[in-house]
C-alpha cells in the first residue's frame, strides 16, 4: 500500500530470548504479555511497568510500521502520555491546533475550536504520525527495565486453561512456548488473537472508498483543520486538508464507491487531484492510501484472560481521530485495573468493568463516526437531499452550521459504571462520577506554575483525593494519594480556574480514579463515605 | 412535553393553505428539497427530541395504514 519514499524510521532487531530454550515444565510463566507494539500495545505496556509490573511485549514485525495512519492525539490522550514520561516529547514535535473551518463549494460556512479557554497545560490535539508516536513510545520502553520487548515473535497459538494460558510463539528461530496469567491483545483490527479465541467483530462496513495522501511541500495553510463540502476542486463529493510535523500534509478525499482501488492510487492519477486542491504541483508524496472502513466491535472485550484493546476490539471510521485515541484511553482504563488484579488488592471481577465502561465507550465512538460517515456519503436520495437543505440552512442559521457533520472530534467518553458512587450532595457544576477530570493552572508552594494534571502525574498512580481547603483536615485512608488545593501547604488556584471548573467550595473533595476519572465527590466528605466511595471504585464490594 | 395533536392554529385553514401555496409553481424534486428544508426548521423549533420522536412515529403510521389499505384492496379485488 505504502509508496516507497517513506521507510520506516526505525528498524528493530530480532533477538533470541532464554525463553526459547525452555520447554515442558520447564516453559517461562510471565504474569502479562501483550500482544502488539502499536500506540496501544506499548503505552499500556509502560502504565503496567511504571505499576510495578514486569511485561512481555510481543510484535510479529521487527520495524514500526509505514506510512503515517492516525495523526490526530486527543488531549486525552497526550494527558496519558504525560504520566507515562513521552508528553512533552509527543508535544514537542506535534503539530498543535485547535480550530476547525468547514466549507462548502468555495465558502467557509464555520469554523469551531475545540479549546476555547486557556489554563490547560495540553491543548485539544496535535497532529503527529504514528511513526513518531511509535518510536518516542519505544524509547521510552528503552528506560523501563521490567519490559521485555521481542520483535519478530508471532503468537500462532494460545491455549486458555484454568489458572493461565499457554501461548506458543513462532521465530525466525522456530517455535518456542511460554505461559502468562494474561494477555492483552492489542493486535491491530486484523488481530489473529481474535480469531484464535472465536470471536465474532461484526458492524456495518461502508461502500464509500477514500483516499489518503500525505504529500510534502512547503505552505502557508494555517494549523488548522480544514473540511470541505463539494469543494470546487472535487465536486460532489468530500475533502480534509490537515497539517502534519516535517512540512507534511494529511489530504483525504472521498472517491466514487465505484472507483478502481488499483488505479485511482497511482501517482499519476492522484497528482492532478492533488494539484487541482492546492492550486499548484510542488509536492512530493510521501504515502497515499486507498480505504474503505467498517465501523464494528467484539461483543466482549474479555475472552477468558484473553482482553483485547484498541482496534482489535473495536473499529471506526477515520472522521473523528477516534481510532488511536479510543484504543490509549483502553490502555489506561485496563492498566490500573489490571494491576490490582495481579496485586491481588481487587478482584478478578474489577476487570470485567473494562469490558462495561469501554465497550460503552466504542459503541459512543462507532456511533458518532457512523453519523459523520452517513453524512459525508449518503445512502439514498432523500439522505441527500436532507444533507443539502442542512448545508444550505448552515449558511443563514445557527442550528444548521451545528447540524453539519464534517467529523466530531474524540472527546473522552463519561462512563455509567458500577464503580461510581452517585452524587449525594447539590452540585451546580463539575465532572460528575464516571467522568474525566479537568486541568486547570496552579501555583505551587515552591511558586511554580503548574497543572492539576502534573500534580496527577506524580501522585495518581494509586487513588487520589483532590480536596479544595477549608482549614480542616479531610481524615482521608492511608493508601490514596492526595491534591490539596488552598488551605495550608496546598496549591494555590490564583485564577480560580480549579475552583470553578470542579464546582469547588470549602472543604469539597473529589475521589479520583487511578486512571483520573471521578469516582465519588464530597462537599465535606465523612471517612466512612470515603471508604465506602473507593471499595466500590475498586470493586470491593 | 408530549407531541400535541389538539388543534393549535385559530384558522387551520389558513395554515394549510399557506404550505400548498408555498409549493405552488414548483417541481416534485424542487418540492422535496423544500419539504427537507421546512422539516428541519421545524424540529429545530420544536427542539424536543422525545416531541420529534413522536411526531415521526405519527407520521410513519401513514405509510404502514396505508400500505395495509392496499393490501386489503388487492385482497378484495382478488375475492
Amino acid at each position: 500500500m505504502a509508496q516507497a519514499s517513506n521507510q520506516a524510521k526505525t528498524q528493530f532487531g530480532y533477538r533470541r530470548h532464554p525463553d526459547q530454550d525452555r520447554a515442558g515444565h520447564d516453559v517461562a510463566e510471565h504474569p502479562v504479555v501483550v500482544v502488539g507494539a502499536g500506540p496501544v500495545g506499548l503505552s499500556l505496556a509502560i502504565d503496567l511497568a511504571q505499576r510495578g509490573h514486569r511485561v512481555v511485549l510481543l510484535d510479529d514485525a521487527d520495524r514500526i510500521g509505514e506510512g503515517s495512519r492516525a495523526i490526530c492525539f486527543s488531549k486525552r490522550s497526550l494527558e496519558y502520555w504525560d504520566r507515562l514520561g513521552v508528553g512533552d516529547r509527543m508535544v514537542a514535535k506535534g503539530v498543535v491546533w485547535s480550530v476547525g473551518k468547514i466549507f462548502h463549494g468555495d465558502s467557509q460556512l464555520y469554523q469551531f475550536n475545540l479549546l476555547p479557554e486557556e489554563g490547560h497545560k495540553r491543548p485539544a490535539f496535535i497532529n503527529l504520525q504514528q511513526f513518531y508516536a511509535e518510536a518516542y513510545l519505544v524509547d521510552r520502553i528503552g528506560e523501563l527495565p521490567a519490559i521485555d520487548l521481542r520483535w519478530r515473535n508471532k503468537v500462532v497459538g494460545l491455549d486458555q486453561r484454568n489458572d493461565d494460558i499457554a501461548l506458543t510463539i513462532e521465530t525466525p528461530d522456530g517455535p518456542y512456548a511460554t505461559r502468562a496469567q494474561f494477555v492483552i491483545a492489542c493486535d491491530g483490527a486484523r488481530s489473529s488473537l481474535r480469531k484464535m479465541v472465536g470471536a465474532e467483530f461484526s458492524g456495518q462496513a461502508f461502500e464509500d472508498q477514500f483516499l489518503i495522501a500525505d504529500v510534502k511541500m512547503t505552505a502557508a495553510f494555517p494549523t488548522e483543520r480544514w473540511f470541505w463540502f463539494d469543494p470546487p476542486f472535487h465536486a460532489g463529493r468530500s475533502a480534509l486538508l490537515h497539517k502534519q510535523p516535517d512540512d507534511v500534509w494529511r489530504i483525504d478525499l472521498q472517491l466514487s464507491r465505484y472507483a478502481d482501488p488499483a488505479v485511482e492510487k497511482q501517482p499519476e492519477n492522484v497528482r492532478p487531484r492533488i494539484a487541482r486542491m492546492l492550486g499548484h504541483d510542488k509536492f512530493e508524496f510521501e504515502w497515499i492510501s486507498l480505504y474503505k472502513f467498517q465501523c464494528r466491535r467484539m461483543d466482549r472485550f474479555i475472552h477468558g484472560r484473553v482482553i483485547f484493546a484498541g482496534d482489535a476490539a473495536h473499529q471506526v471510521s477515520p472522521f473523528g481521530a477516534r481510532g488511536a485515541n479510543s484504543g490509549l484511553e483502553d490502555a489506561e482504563n485496563l492498566a490500573w485495573k489490571l494491576d490490582r488484579a495481579l496485586r491481588k488488592s481487587s478482584p478478578e471481577a474489577l476487570l470485567e468493568t473494562y469490558h462495561v465502561e469501554r465497550s460503552a465507550a466504542a459503541d459512543e465512538n462507532i456511533r458518532e463516526s457512523t453519523r459523520a460517515t452517513d453524512f459525508m456519503a449518503p445512502n439514498s436520495h432523500q439522505e441527500a437531499r436532507l444533507r443539502k437543505a442542512v448545508l444550505s440552512l448552515a449558511k443563514e442559521t445557527e442550528f444548521g452550521k451545528r447540524m453539519v457533520n464534517g467529523g466530531r472530534l474524540s472527546v473522552p467518553s463519561i462512563y455509567d459504571t458500577p464503580l461510581s458512587t452517585t452524587d449525594s450532595d447539590g452540585w451546580r457544576g463539575g465532572p460528575r462520577p464516571g467522568a474525566s477530570m479537568p486541568d486547570a493552572p496552579v501555583t505551587s508552594t515552591a511558586n511554580e506554575d503548574t497543572f492539576l494534571t502534573d500534580s496527577f502525574v506524580r501522585e495518581g498512580r494509586r487513588f487520589t483525593l483532590l480536596e479544595f481547603g477549608n482549614g480542616a483536615d479531610i481524615d482521608a485512608p492511608q493508601e490514596i494519594g492526595v491534591i490539596r488545593i488552598g488551605g495550608e501547604g496546598g496549591l494555590v488556584d490564583a485564577e480560580g480556574l480549579a475552583i470553578k471548573r470542579y464546582d469547588a467550595e470549602p472543604g469539597t473533595a473529589y475521589l479520583l480514579r487511578p486512571d483520573g476519572y471521578v469516582a465519588a465527590r464530597f462537599r465535606h466528605p465523612t471517612r466512612s463515605a470515603l471508604d465506602a466511595a473507593l471499595a466500590r471504585a475498586a470493586g470491593l464490594d | 412535553m408530549a407531541l400535541s395533536t389538539s388543534s393549535n392554529f385559530a384558522k387551520p385553514d389558513d395554515a394549510f393553505r399557506a404550505i400548498v401555496e408555498a409549493h405552488r409553481g414548483l417541481s416534485d424534486e424542487q418540492s422535496a428539497d423544500f419539504d427537507a428544508a421546512l422539516v428541519l426548521i421545524l424540529a429545530n423549533h420544536i427542539g424536543d427530541l422525545d416531541v420529534l420522536r413522536e411526531a415521526l412515529a405519527l407520521a410513519r403510521r401513514r405509510m404502514i395504514d396505508a400500505s395495509q389499505q392496499q393490501q386489503q384492496q388487492q385482497q378484495a379485488s382478488r375475492e
